[in-house]
């Protein structure tokens, strides 16, 4: 494989169109060596749509794939694209959670055969978990399903850069900071910049515009299944970016929001639940409040939520909680999505017994429920009585909100739900939190950006298990959240 | 054409096809003798397959492993049970059937507590519980035979115009079955929970009410097959539910219902019982040895399977 071109992939003109449904509509890309391109746009734009057909996973409908100058379009599958050092980090994770990491990394590596290759496998993954995350407290041994899922994500990636038998020329991360923390994102991105360096070429798909702007080397935004724009990223910035996103909506507002404070105590205490350790800040949620939880992926503020979620049906002495719960997943593949089900369906289930009518489930209701949703909550779907996977991952991510919302919880628990939503939609989403908060519904965040907790009224910040800080939002900054996070290390 | 397309989409349709394919080559051999009476004997016979089948695609419809194996041991106890109190007495009727209710229900809450509390597999579960009833069931019954109730032998075997009665009614029954699944907040919840359990849960759904709830169906209506059975086959035997248990774990399968849980149907499994039942008779018409209908209907139920289970995968 001699690079007589510098462009390891080119696409011409490349259409996917799924019934009806044009997922990608004549698209014209091409990544340089050693060049990271970043990927912009909406939910549905048809990112996600492009790197299945980029990795082999899908082939396209029309146009063209070409591989170091030459088209491949017809032989193309995952095979070839294996073949030729491309490989691919989803969205929705690919490891096997029966399995260990290091058997996990095996089955990406056939050539690791014979007499010690779970030893060998585990150096492999050990090493370059290493190089890419310091400090990452993995073990080779860990099985995959006992382990968070930014954890599970770390594995993902780090997998993803192993070589052994086959060349590794492009790596597609998609959307691979939602689920890491602030500190594991920043050691990604910093590797990404590092490999570019040694020829090796990334495509970052991401929500995140600061992390796109600050580490690529040229930016591609897609709108309607097609590139819009395709420019070095010098000559972007974040307005234009929104812009060329097709997106009105300024980050400005949500500074324009902070402006409704509220003093506390004035409404009603619906929660209070007690950590373990001693010197453990007490957790409050009043009526009406949004309250953060903030700190590294993985300190205990999943395991608080379903805590809070399991009490509401068994009594526990360290709990106190007053009303209805629901619960908003972030990992949706396996808190959230009922796969079988329509998108009506799925956003219905939690409010089924609202729909009774002599003792039977009315499906108009049902209907009209997810009708409703579909226009608060913007799902961009053609049927609301479609499957739930027809939809891109943000939209599945606003059918599990619009479950929890539509429902008569009082209360609603979110666990980092805003993965993989792109800025548009979350902005609308942000809006109908706080809407619901001015009515008195009571919101708990769990959520690895920082950004994000600026909407909250309280944000308590993990540490091991444990709360180590209380912020008010006025006090709010990343700094602060940081310095508690890692208190015990300074 | 739309309407011609969902109908083909309907997996329960598949079954309904072998069963009607089945039948027609039945009587394209005979030449046409006996092509009602067959029938006749299809429903009568089919009736308790279908009964057992609805318990057992509910407790399938809650995820993979679930499966109920304690439904033979249960036809067992339950039918011995209620021959002896009645002691062939159309008095002790209501009796009768309250105490084979009644076995039915301690078995699905024994079921259930063994794999709840123990948290053994339900398959595991099931199978050594069925031990266990079947042995109540032997210390109880003790070889005898006793005759059932006339009432009893009547209503199972009454037939109008060459369609069984209690065909008729069970038909009826799988109607409601039908709307228990699919619009009611029970039905709803078991295919939620077979699709993803955790899910379930972080969506309101009280799972494990809901599991009790099922294997305590599955086992009551086993009990009600056991009742029935020992009423048209004039009295009760050890070994009445034998063939049940493949039975009822096929007809939920050929009917179209997913062994991966969360999706699943009623009609299908009339469909499926009728089909296995022709499938037999068809093969005994044919003069097919022992050896040989065992090896076709092993075949044919797997073609069935492979079609009516051509399930695309959702994306």
């Amino acid at each position: 494989m001699t690079p007589s071109t510098r462009k390891i992939v080119t696409f011409e003109k490349v259409a996917k169109h799924f019934g009806a449904v044009k997922a990608l509509n004549g698209v014209d890309l091409h990544v340089d060596r050693g060049e990271c391109l970043g990927l912009v746009g909406h939910n549905g734009a048809g990112k996600s749509t492009l790197m299945h057909v980029l990795a082999g996973t899908l082939s396209p409908s029309f146009g063209t794939i070409a591989v170091y100058g030459e088209d491949i379009t017809s032989s193309y599958d995952v095979g070839v694209a294996n073949a030729n050092g491309i490989r691919c980090v989803f969205q929705e994770l690919s490891l096997c959670p029966n399995l260990t990491v290091a058997e996990n990394t095996r089955i990406f590596h056939p050539s690791l055969k014979g007499w010690g290759w779970k030893r060998r496998a585990s150096a492999l993954i050990r090493t370059k978990l290493d190089e890419i995350f310091p400090d990452h407290g993995i073990l080779p041994d860990d099985i995959v399903g006992d382990l968070s899922i930014g954890k599970r994500q770390m594995i993902e990636i780090a997998r993803a850069f192993t070589v052994t038998e086959a060349p590794l020329n492009l790596v597609i991360l998609d959307e691979p900071t939602s689920s890491l923390d602030a500190v594991t994102s920043a050691q990604l991105l910093d590797y990404v910049r590092r490999v570019g360096g040694e020829d090796q070429s990334c495509i970052l798909i991401s929500h995140m515009l600061g992390e796109v702007l600050e580490y690529t080397d040229r930016i591609a935004v897609m709108k309607d299944g097609a590139v819009v724009a395709n420019r070095s990223t010098k000559d972007f910035d974040r307005d234009s970016l929104v812009k060329a996103m097709g997106n009105v909506v300024e980050m400005a507002e949500i500074q324009k929001h902070e402006a409704c404070e509220r003093v506390r105590g004035e409404t009603p205490l619906v929660l209070e639940a007690a950590t373990d350790g001693a010197d453990s800040v007490a957790f409050r949620a009043h009526k009406g409040e949004i309250i953060g939880l903030a700190g590294l992926a993985g300190h205990g503020q999943t395991a608080l939520l379903l805590k809070i979620y399991d009490a509401a049906t068994k009594r526990r002495p360290d709990l106190r909680i007053d009303g209805p719960l629901a619960l908003v997943a972030g990992d949706r593949q396996t808190d959230g999505i009922f796969h079988l089900w329509s998108i009506a369906q799925n956003i219905g289930v939690r409010s089924l017994p609202r729909m009774v009518k002599r003792g039977l489930i009315d499906p108009l209701a049902e209907t009209a429920l997810g009708e409703e949703w579909k226009d608060r909550i913007k799902i961009k779907a053609p049927d609301m009585n479609d499957n739930i996977l027809s939809l891109s991952g943000g939209n599945q991510q606003k059918a599990l909100f619009a479950r929890a919302l539509a429902s008569d919880a009082s209360i609603t628990l979110m666990d980092d739900p805003m993965r993989g939503v792109d800025v548009g939609t979350k902005l609308e989403v942000y809006d109908l939190i706080r809407a619901e908060a001015e009515k008195g519904r009571t919101f708990l965040w769990y959520t690895t950006e920082t950004d994000e907790l600026k909407n909250c009224d309280h944000t308590y910040v993990f540490r091991e298990g444990v709360i180590v800080a209380d912020i008010a939002r006025v006090d709010l900054s990343e700094e602060i959240i940081l310095q508690s996070s890692f208190k015990e290390h300074a | 054409m739309t309407h011609v397309r969902q109908i083909v989409e309907k997996p329960w349709i598949w079954s309904f096809v072998g069963m009607f394919l089945v039948w027609l080559a039945t009587v394209l051999y005979t030449g046409g003798t006996g092509a009602t009476q067959v029938i006749t004997a299809a429903l009568s016979f089919a009736t308790f397959t279908v009964i057992v089948g609805i318990g057992q695609m509910f407790v399938i419809t809650t995820g993979p492993g679930n499966v109920d194996l304690s439904i033979p041991s249960t036809i067992a106890l339950s039918g011995v049970l209620a021959m002896k109190i009645m002691g062939g007495s159309d008095a002790m009727l209501a009796v009768g059937l309250g105490a084979s209710l009644a076995s039915g229900f301690a078995v699905g809450v024994f079921n259930y507590m063994l794999i709840r509390l123990l948290r053994i597999p339900p398959i595991i579960a099931t199978l050594s519980s069925s031990f266990l009833i079947l042995s109540t069931a032997i210390a109880y019954g003790r070889g005898l035979k006793i005759k059932p109730p006339r009432m009893l032998a009547d209503f199972t075997s009454a037939q109008v115009a060459g369609v069984p009665i209690l065909a008729v009614v069970i038909i009826l029954f799988a109607v409601g079955m039908s709307i228990l699944l699919n619009r009611t907040l029970y039905g709803r919840s078991v295919l939620a929970i077979g699709q993803n359990m955790r899910a379930a849960r972080l969506a309101g759904i009280r799972v494990e009410r809901i599991r009790f709830a099922t294997y305590t169906l599955s086992a009551v209506l086993a009990a009600i097959t056991g009742f029935l059975l020992a009423g048209f086959s004039g009295g009760a035997s050890l070994n009445m539910g034998q063939e049940y248990l493949l039975a009822s774990i096929a007809v939920v399968v050929i009917g179209g219902t997913s062994v991966a849980g969360g999706k699943s149907n009623v009609p299908g499994i009339w469909g499926a019982a009728m089909f296995m039942f022709l499938l037999v008779t068809m093969l005994n018409t044919f003069g097919a040895s022992a050896g040989i209908r065992l090896i076709l209907t092993g075949i044919i139920i797997v073609t069935v399977i492979t079609i009516a289970g051509g399930d695309k995968p959702a994306r």
